[in-house]
């Protein structure tokens, strides 16, 4: 006798029979009918027309037809609101109950019912079951508020449900807690403004209280709600973190990663010195260990969780190598993100066990798997490179085996090689020839392309192998395109004797019989660089490329960051931020790690400022993205013209070179007035350029550069008054205050150092990290005398706009390194982008109306510049004092019009209207660029000088 | 938190939908039904799938998958253990966890459900509890409730819910007291061409069954504890008592329940207790090659190895094959290309062996790659970690049980490569 039973169907119609059975005098009659009914439910079926019949069925004594009706009453109570009412009246009555159970199964169903008219009569039972004295009706009573709060928020901010939850975190049942703390955390993830869960030293106490008894589900809602607190200092972090650990050995995998976050996050602000750093460091490699035992679902999560922890601290499990070794019956999902981890941990000691290891799986059967094991295999190479050339060899074993789709990826990955260890490997060329006609792919095409064409002068028949592709050159992919194009120029520029035909015929193929514009506008400069000026040709097509870096697909570290603080959510499978993806999430509250206190590590890690901890010393270096082909195909022109990936996150934008030296070139000779530049070469990069701009930073030191301040010197360009960069209780006693100013063509940057601590400081050095327009320092910080305590010297940087270009976000953005005798300090601060303003910035008149036709519109923006007294003739000196140059001043309607220009040291030209109404304090200041991303920053230079 | 659960059988039909929020329409199902077409086989199904306004995370367990739609930030994680938690609870009910069992007690599984979850949020995950308020079902209690007409649904709050010890009823009564640990090792290894270990670790629990009456505090002390250095324990298990002393103190569960699982990896304590010896080779032109497998017993301690199976996936390019077996029997299914040997017991006078003929498609090339040999084994009376149960003691009852403990070592994901 079993349920199935309650799924036949009888001739005269199942609707009509139910009916009558439910209606029927005999109890379990009744059951039955109710049964079936909700037989039918769960498969889907609309039953809904039985709803009064149903509901008469809920006064009974019997507990399991009353919870059956309840059952049915909250699937069915949205679509019949008007009868729904009918039940209200049984549930206030089984809230009074002297059986808990009934009572909070009252309590609990009512609030699944999602009608509007309901939710009144809900509160006062609510109410008393929120202050009932069995602990299992008020936990039932905390999840209520959440559901109500669900349906009517305003009714649970109006009825006081929010305090009396907020009281239930100090309820004597740890139950209720971890309850109240679920409840809690849900509502704010609606309302991320409001305070809800206002934590502080006392209350985390009590959470860390309820963790140890409540059940592993509560476990999880507490570490994820301790998870958000910041600790007052290291002492207080390290004592949480030594309550939680022991979490680490829960048997729920939830648990366990959630513990892992709360200590992932708290660690930052443990000293490294600590003895108890390396002890919690050891503790949380088992059981991140473990989790990989359990069934395949778990092991993806926390993979890719571990994929976080392994960039953040690769520390914890840098001897577990062996653990990700992939089995051939893992599910492929598994298996991926095992070889991701296997080459984060790829290192010198190992990379003997990872490489025979990587070989095995590059003779499996699933094509998507054996792929990225051959990439992998390259990406070793790059890193570790005592293992290059095992490496290589192992990639020509694997080219032997002659597998189409093992020889094309082994190809791609040569090539990077290729460019990471210049005349090393060359040898295999002639091998790599050897299967040229094999590649289907457009992207190993490219790349065999692309190695041809580099080495053009070592390869006898690189003309006859480009030419080979030419003929299909119509058919090919723009990547290839693209890449036969540059490679052929190239070919050109080594061997010009032979080979003029041939370049002649690819440059009409790109211009003149291709709609793409890419390609079209690449072939452009390509002639008019070949026809003007060879020797430059050949500077542009044939330069030093820059290394490629050894990590790949590296999460941006602030990003890394703010993921770290969401382990074991969906973000963290997704590896981006909430923001970037929960529908659900109204307006996000951003994480971040608490910043270390009292560390006296060097420059080891990015903690303090994130993302800027390198200092340049490094050659140049571009990160190498998921499109690698795409930075090499760009290197000789510098901004990809070729479409980047155009994301809204600003994590990748930040490796993309948008102004640099390249851009700038293009774009002086564009001004020079060539016909053959059309404007549509520049829509790539401008496209995706105001994506980054409002993306958030999370820079703290970013607000330190105030617009406002006292009159600066007259001659020059407007200098802001000093701010504090760098507090001294943060760098150990030195305080550093400054400002940047612009004379005579020469930027610097005024420092104010003041020595707070108790000892003399001395040994000073300056460093910049990369930034966007190239800002370094001219010559070394010269402090004369070394710094006795309470003495303050002010010196003067020079600046140049030579150094290593990086775009940053925001644009301003600059990221600082200090070092004296006692240690390394980082701060970032913002500079007036009016420095940058050079003095040769006045356009021609003409050439003022032809480049703003030939701007196009989309790449205006438009200020308003409040509360501004100013006339236009003061407004106009005023400017010209920072270099922004009137050019023409017109009325129009009693409006002035003041036409300017100006240009950054980089080359780009910034043209600007400025409509000044007499008697209006308010002017309206548009912009035009090619670059647009720097308006917004022209428009805060403006509003800095006409306001001081 | 947990929105919906959708539950779905192999061919694509959802036979069982819960929804503890609002109702979700199946139709977001068919994003998931477009993971599986994309993914081929049933096991690569990626476990969380993102639809335009949900996310779906599912697991797959007995041949259903259990789909489980959310839709605001939630631990993964979470949702996974609990849709495990919800599996196990079917198995415990209905003593298997299949489509048929699920649709033959509907209203009790909708009825589970219900007090398994509220708003999303666990409410009563622990078996103890939940069969309290709802009685598994049994022949003789559903003849007895249809003369009776009483219910199967507990009236009264369960005593366990709120106490510090939510996973013990409180009443339990038995004649024969009687508490038994069963040490089980898996050994998943990963064996490279040439018999070398690349990797190997110990997977162990010990799983328990206690049936002793009122509330016992039982603590269990090894020989050797230093072997568990990597230990989950079950939420019983006084920590700082562990961390202290080695020893696991705890009032247990009544019944059956995994009291800890242990990982040992470091690798001189992993004996590898079979070898296998392996020629498999393709010749180039001929569409055909051979196939020679020996195991034999490595370091068993003195123990017998038995319940050997070998499992290999041999390259699609196979036809059939033609092996003799010295000793069990051999199948080979030509669809899925599964060699299975059922080889039983390793008798170390006569190794056991499978040779023969492989036939390949003709005219397909070569196979590149090499199959890899799945060895199940099992070897009773040992831990093959050399792990040690030292004695039980209870406090707080007065009554002798009797105890027991049973070791046993099996193959977990045992691979060698050929």
């Amino acid at each position: 006798m079993t349920d199935s039973k309650y799924f036949t169907t009888t001739k005269k119609g199942e609707i009509f029979e139910l009916k009558a059975e439910l209606n029927s005098d005999k109890k379990e009659k009744k059951k039955e009918a109710v049964k079936k009914v909700i037989a039918s439910m769960t498969v889907g079926k609309d039953v809904s027309a039985l709803f009064p019949d149903v509901v008469n069925c809920m006064q009974t004594d019997n507990l399991e037809l009353k919870k059956l009706v309840y059952l049915y009453l909250m699937n069915y109570a949205k679509s019949q609101p008007d009868m729904a009412i009918m039940a209200v009246n049984t549930f206030v009555k089984d809230c009074e109950d002297p059986n808990p159970l009934i009572r909070a199964l009252a309590v609990r169903t009512m609030g699944c019912i999602r009608v509007d008219k309901i939710t009144e009569y809900l509160c006062e039972p609510l109410r008393k079951c929120l202050k009932d004295e069995d602990p299992y009706v008020r936990k039932t009573a905390a999840v209520c508020v959440a559901k109500l709060h669900d349906i009517n928020a305003q009714l649970v901010e109006d009825q006081g449900f929010l305090d009396t939850l907020k009281d239930l975190i100090s309820d004597s049942n740890p139950m209720v807690v971890a309850n109240a703390v679920a409840a809690l955390s849900e509502i704010a993830e609606s309302h991320p403004s409001s305070n809800l869960l206002d934590l502080n030293p006392q209350s985390i106490n009590k959470l860390l209280t309820a963790l140890n008894e409540c059940t592993e589900w509560g476990q999880i809602f507490i570490l994820d709600c301790l998870a958000n607190y910041m600790p007052k200092d290291d002492r207080e972090a390290q004592s949480i973190c030594e309550r939680v650990t022991p979490r680490l050995s829960h048997a729920n995998s939830a648990v366990v990663l959630s513990a892992v976050k709360v200590l992932m996050k708290f660690m930052e602000m443990l000293s490294k010195d600590l003895d108890y750093y390396g002890t919690l460091l050891k503790k949380l490699a088992p059981p991140l260990v473990t989790l990989l035992s359990a069934e395949p679902e778990l092991q993806y999560v926390a993979l890719r969780n571990i994929n976080l922890i392994v960039q953040k601290r690769p520390e914890i499990l840098k001897h577990e190598m062996k653990v990700f070794f992939v089995k051939y019956n893992d599910p492929i999902y598994v298996k991926l993100e095992k070889l991701d981890i296997m080459i984060r941990l790829a290192s010198q000691a190992n990379i003997a066990q990872v490489l025979a290891e990587l070989k095995e799986y590059a003779t499996e059967v699933d094509v998507d798997f054996v792929r990225k094991a051959v990439r992998a295999i390259g990406r070793c190479a790059i890193k570790v490179e005592q293992s290059a050339e095992r490496c290589v060899s192992t990639l020509l074993d694997l080219i032997q085996t002659k597998v189409n789709y093992v020889v094309q990826e082994a190809i791609v990955v040569i090539k990077d090689i290729f460019r990471k260890y210049p005349n090393k490997y060359e040898s295999v060329i002639a091998t790599l020839c050897e299967n040229l006609d094999s590649l289907d792919e457009p992207e190993a095409r490219a790349a065999m392309i692309w190695i041809v064409g580099e080495y053009a002068e070592r390869i006898d028949n690189a003309d006859e192998l480009l030419e080979s592709f030419l003929e299909g050159f119509h058919d090919e992919s723009t990547q290839v395109q693209l890449q036969l194009l540059t490679a052929i120029v190239k070919l050109f520029l080594k061997k010009p004797t032979e080979t003029q035909e041939l370049v002649q015929q690819v440059l009409s193929l790109a211009t003149q019989d291709s709609d793409n514009p890419d390609l079209r506008d690449r072939g452009y400069i390509y002639w008019r660089l070949l026809s003007t000026d060879p020797v430059a040709a050949k500077e542009v097509v044939l330069a030093e490329k820059p290394l490629i870096s050894e990590e790949t697909d590296l999460i941006e570290p602030t990003l890394l960051d703010e993921l770290i603080c969401y382990i074991g959510t969906l973000a963290s499978v997704y590896h981006k931020p909430p923001s970037a993806f929960v529908e659900g999430s109204r307006g996000v509250v951003h994480k971040s790690l608490p910043p270390r206190s009292g560390s006296s590590e060097s420059a080891e890690s990015p903690d303090a400022t994130p993302s800027g901890a390198q200092t340049s010393e490094q050659p140049a270096v571009i990160p190498t993205q998921g499109d690698l082909l795409g930075d090499l195909l760009n290197l000789d022109l510098g901004p990809p013209v070729s479409s980047p990936p155009i994301t809204t996150s600003s994590v990748q934008m930040g490796a993309v070179d948008l102004l640099g030296g390249g851009l700038d070139s293009l774009l002086r000779s564009d001004v020079g007035g060539s016909p053959a530049m059309g404007s549509a070469s520049f829509t790539a990069p401008n496209a995706v350029m105001p994506a980054s701009l409002g993306a958030p930073i999370s820079s703290g030191l970013g607000d330190l550069f105030e617009l406002a301040g006292g009159v600066g010197t007259l001659s020059g360009s407007y200098v802001a008054p000093k701010t504090i960069w760098l507090p001294a209780m943060k760098a150990k006693g030195l305080e550093i205050s400054g400002t940047f100013s612009r004379q005579v063509g020469s930027i610097s940057m005024d420092l104010l150092l003041t020595n707070k601590a108790l000892q003399v400081m001395s040994d000073f050095a300056i460093q910049f990290n990369r930034n966007s327009f190239g800002l370094a320092p001219a010559a070394p910080l010269h402090v004369h005398a070394p710094l006795a305590p309470n003495q303050t010297v002010e010196l003067s940087l020079p600046l140049n706009t030579v150094g290593s270009v990086m775009k940053m976000d925001p644009l301003n953005n600059l990221q600082v390194a200090v070092k004296n005798n006692i240690d390394v300090f980082y701060f970032s601060t913002l500079y007036p982008l009016h420095i940058l303003f050079v003095e040769d910035g006045k356009m021609e008149r003409q050439m003022f109306l032809a480049t703003w036709k030939d701007i196009p519109n989309e790449n205006e923006a438009q200020f308003q510049i409040k509360d501004c007294p100013l006339n236009a003739d003061a407004v106009s000196s005023k400017l010209q004092g920072s270099n922004i140059f009137t050019i023409a001043k017109r009325n129009v309607e009693g409006q002035d019009m003041l036409y300017q220009s100006l240009k950054l040291t980089n080359g780009i030209w910034v043209l600007a209207e400025l409509r000044i109404q007499p008697g209006n304090p308010n002017f309206t200041l548009s912009l035009k660029c090619r670059a647009p991303e720097v308006s917004q920053y022209v428009f805060q230079a403006y509003e800095t000088i006409l306001k001081n | 938190m947990i929105h919906s659960l959708f539950l779905i059988n192999c061919s694509g039909d959802i036979f069982l939908e819960k929804h503890w929020k609002s109702v979700v329409s199946q139709s977001v199902c068919d994003y998931f039904f477009e993971a599986q077409e994309k993914a081929a086989d049933v096991e690569n199904v990626p476990p969380v799938i993102s639809t335009p306004h949900h996310y779906l995370i599912s697991i797959y367990r007995e041949k259903i998958f259990f789909v489980s739609v959310i839709q605001t930030e939630v631990p993964p994680l979470f949702v996974i253990e609990f849709l495990h938690r919800v599996a196990d609870t079917f198995q415990d009910y209905f003593g298997e966890c299949s489509e048929t069992a699920i649709k033959d007690n509907v209203v009790i599984v909708y009825e589970l459900l219900e007090e398994m979850l509220d708003n999303g949020f666990p409410l009563a995950t622990e078996s103890n509890i939940l069969k309290e308020l709802i009685k598994p079902p049994t022949i003789l209690r559903s003849v007895v409730n249809s003369i009776t007409g009483s219910s199967n649904m507990g009236d009264t709050l369960p005593t366990g819910q709120l106490s510090n010890i939510p996973w013990r009823r409180a009443v339990v009564k038995y004649t024969n007291n009687e508490a038994y640990f069963d040490v089980i090792e898996e050994i998943d290894a990963i064996i490279d061409k040439s018999g070398s270990t690349v990797f190997a670790e110990i997977q162990g629990v010990i799983d328990s069954c206690i049936k002793l009456a009122g509330m016992p505090d039982l603590s269990l002390s090894f020989m050797n504890p230093r072997l568990l250095d990597d230990v989950s324990f079950h939420p019983c298990i006084r920590f700082k008592r562990w961390e202290s002393e080695r020893v696991l103190s705890f009032i247990p569960p009544d019944g059956n329940f995994r009291l800890i699982s242990y990982r040992v990896s470091s690798q001189n304590l992993v004996a590898i207790p079979v070898y296998v010896k392996h020629t498999i080779s393709f010749k180039e032109n001929l569409s055909s090659g051979r196939f020679d497998v020996t195991i034999g017993p490595k370091q068993n301690m003195g123990k017998t190895v038995e319940g050997v199976i070998a499992t290999v996936h041999m390259p699609k390019a196979v036809l059939n094959m033609n092996l003799t077996a010295s000793q069990g029997s051999y199948t080979f299914d030509p669809v899925t290309k599964v060699l299975t040997w059922d080889v039983g017991k390793i008798n170390p006078q006569k190794l056991p062996n499978l040779k023969g003929i492989v036939n390949l498609q003709s005219g397909a090339p070569k196979p590149e790659e090499n199959p890899s040999v799945n060895i199940q084994f099992k070897i009773q009376q040992l831990a093959i970690s050399g792990l040690k149960v030292n004695r039980l003691d209870m406090y707080g009852e007065k009554y002798k049980p009797f105890k027991g403990v049973k070791y046993i070592t099996k193959a977990g994901k045992f691979q060698v490569r050929t």
